[in-house]
């Protein structure tokens, strides 16, 4: 009796030992963006004064200022959010319709080189783009294509990770008598995979839809070699300039202009979460 | 007509429905890194404005390693940075995540709102890299709100400046990266202790072994496929940081990780020559490629041999 009973006060104690240590973590990982709602809503002297955790009411006005920094600048934190939209969202079908077309060539069909196919798009799987970045920036100069939303479109239909998730959701839901049925009613091919496979496959396009998105939404490194006209370049090259010495001098413009970069993304995750959560792990046990 | 052999040979779809994928990727990745190894070998000079180039050998790579007169080693100082950064992040990312992973899917001390915890944690790795690094250079600068707290409260000296120090902005860039892929790893983590065949642990309770030992015996070698998978994953993506340093604390004319070019990643390096010289460029894009695969090489033969003398080392026992 009187074990269990001190066995079950330690389980309590250990509970919230665990408790208070994720607790922590959590805490570490919502802090920034907590200081930074906090910052983005008072003054550029408040701010200097040190870490406070209560909201003032600066907000419009550092907005206000922020929008006078960058008047008469080519590029504007609104331009800037547009066309970063312009390359993602072509960018983000590409990959996915693409990949899934692939996974789908690979699953449903016999012929010769289909095992080559696969193992080599597994070995590349984790070759980074910075690397063949040189070859590629000359090649799209030869073309004529830097300064172009080209490169940072087309490229995305060749896009490996998304291929092998789709091929792993593909062996586990997709049924081959389905197509066979749907070869019998007289349909054609590309007409099974568009209006049968892919209906089919909604929940994992719409996973690798959203981990696609936020990949070319946040990149940087190829954008920034691409585009040259100030007019052109995407949101996170105007956060760039956000560190530059014109946005520097008011603290409170800073933090509101990251604000708006940030939060929007932070409230689609909250809402998305389920998803995402869901797909991290998925693509994890098998990758 | 149609039906020459018996049925349809439907084989040529398969042909079409993989044609725009490796069309892409022959055009976009393996042509451009063909020629990224062809220009390393190439000199590139520009006269009246026009460019030239001629072939140089093995020379670019002299240059860069700073074995040519006038030369300086720069792509092994800038591996070094880059393996610092990332080393300094990785350790104490895979403690705390293993140590999160086993305890939000724990069954025995089972937690409330471990969804929560989940979601949260994660929540840092879909922000804009960018983003990110500025927001923690504002936090962090000689005047900013943190550093100004910290001033405050006496936990560093009030002339305390992170960015004019190596290891303040280090160790800085390190904690960014440690905050934002932590929660990645802890949820790759709890997906393969979910994989881990429950049985195994009802034996193992059976056989009296406590929590720790659990952890240590079964959990720990069970989950080394997908550790090895976090690392090896970690190392590549480490090896090509460049938002992060490259937002962090630049000189202001261009991409040098102050202070004094100690946090300076391999691919500002490629970004700063892209332009001006795309032999050296091309180059070092070599080199990089050269230490990923060495380095995941290196990570998948030792973790893979190691579990076959294991295993092999099991088997000699059992003989016996």
């Amino acid at each position: 009796m009187n074990k269990s009973k001190s066995y079950s006060a330690s389980l309590k104690r250990q509970k919230l030992f665990r408790y208070i240590v994720c607790a922590f973590f959590c805490i570490i990982s919502l802090l920034p963006f907590i200081l930074l709602v906090m910052n983005a809503t008072r003054s550029s002297a408040a701010i200097q004064a040190g870490v406070s955790l209560i909201p003032s009411t600066h907000l419009i006005e550092n907005w206000k200022n922020l929008l006078l920094k960058q008047n008469g600048m080519q590029l504007t934190l609104q331009r800037a959010a547009l066309n970063s939209l312009l390359i993602t969202v072509p960018g983000t079908f590409c990959s996915v319709y693409f990949s899934t077309m692939t996974a789908y060539g690979i699953q449903v069909y016999n012929f010769k080189f289909k095992k080559f196919a696969w193992s080599f798009i597994m070995a590349v799987m984790m070759v980074p783009n910075q690397i063949t970045i040189i070859g590629f920036y000359r090649f799209m100069l030869n073309l004529g294509l830097v300064d172009t939303y080209v490169p940072l479109i087309v490229p995305a239909i060749a896009a490996p990770t998304v291929v092998f998730f789709m091929k792993q959701y593909m062996e586990s839901t997709l049924s081959l008598e389905m197509i066979e049925a749907a070869r019998i009613d007289g349909s054609s091919e590309f007409r099974t995979f568009n209006r049968i496979a892919v209906p089919i496959m909604k929940p994992a396009v719409a996973t690798q839809a959203i981990f696609q998105f936020i990949a070319q939404w946040n990149n940087l490194f190829t954008p920034t070699m691409m585009l040259t006209t100030d007019s052109k370049k995407t949101l996170p090259m105007f956060v760039q300039l956000l560190n530059s010495d014109q946005f520097r001098t008011d603290y409170g413009v800073v933090y509101v202009g990251l604000f708006v970069t940030i939060i929007p993304l932070v409230i689609a995750y909250l809402i998305l979460s389920k998803y995402i959560v869901a797909g991290v792990a998925l693509g994890g046990v098998k990758g | 007509m149609k039906k020459k052999k018996k049925g349809v040979s439907y084989g040529k779809y398969g042909y079409m429905f993989i044609a725009p994928f490796f069309i892409a990727y022959l055009l976009f990745q393996l042509w451009p890194l063909i020629n990224t190894f062809y220009y390393s070998t190439l000199e590139y000079y520009k006269r009246n404005g026009r460019e030239f180039s001629s072939f140089a050998g093995i020379q670019n790579f002299l240059n860069v390693f700073g074995l040519a007169p006038g030369e300086k080693a720069y792509v092994l100082q800038y591996l070094g940075n880059t393996v610092t950064m990332w080393v300094m992040n990785f350790i104490p990312q895979i403690l705390v995540s293993l140590l999160l992973a086993a305890w939000l899917s724990n069954q025995k001390i089972k937690l409330k709102g471990t969804g929560a915890v989940k979601v949260i944690i994660y929540l840092p790795s879909i922000i804009t890299a960018a983003s990110v690094s500025v927001l923690f250079h504002a936090l962090f600068s000689q005047y900013g709100p943190i550093t100004k707290t910290l001033q405050n409260i006496g936990i560093i000296s009030p002339t305390y400046d992170f960015m004019a120090s190596t290891m303040g902005t280090r160790g800085l860039i390190s904690l960014i990266l440690f905050w934002m892929w932590y929660g990645n790893t802890t949820l790759l983590l709890i997906s393969g202790i979910m994989g881990i065949d429950p049985g195994l642990y009802e034996a193992a309770d059976i056989d009296g072994a406590g929590g720790w030992q659990q952890f240590r015996y079964l959990t720990l070698p069970l989950l080394k496929p997908i550790m090895l998978y976090v690392l090896v994953t970690s190392a590549i993506g480490g090896l090509q940081m460049y938002d992060i340093p490259a937002l962090f604390n630049p000189t202001s004319t261009g991409l040098v990780g102050q202070p004094n070019d100690t946090s300076t990643s391999v691919t500002m390096y490629i970004m700063r020559l892209y332009n001006s010289d795309v032999g050296k460029a091309a180059t070092v894009s070599v080199v990089l490629f050269a230490v990923t695969l060495v380095i995941s090489l290196i990570l998948f033969s030792t973790m893979g041999d190691k579990e076959e003398k294991r295993l092999a080392k099991a088997e000699r026992r059992r003989a016996k």
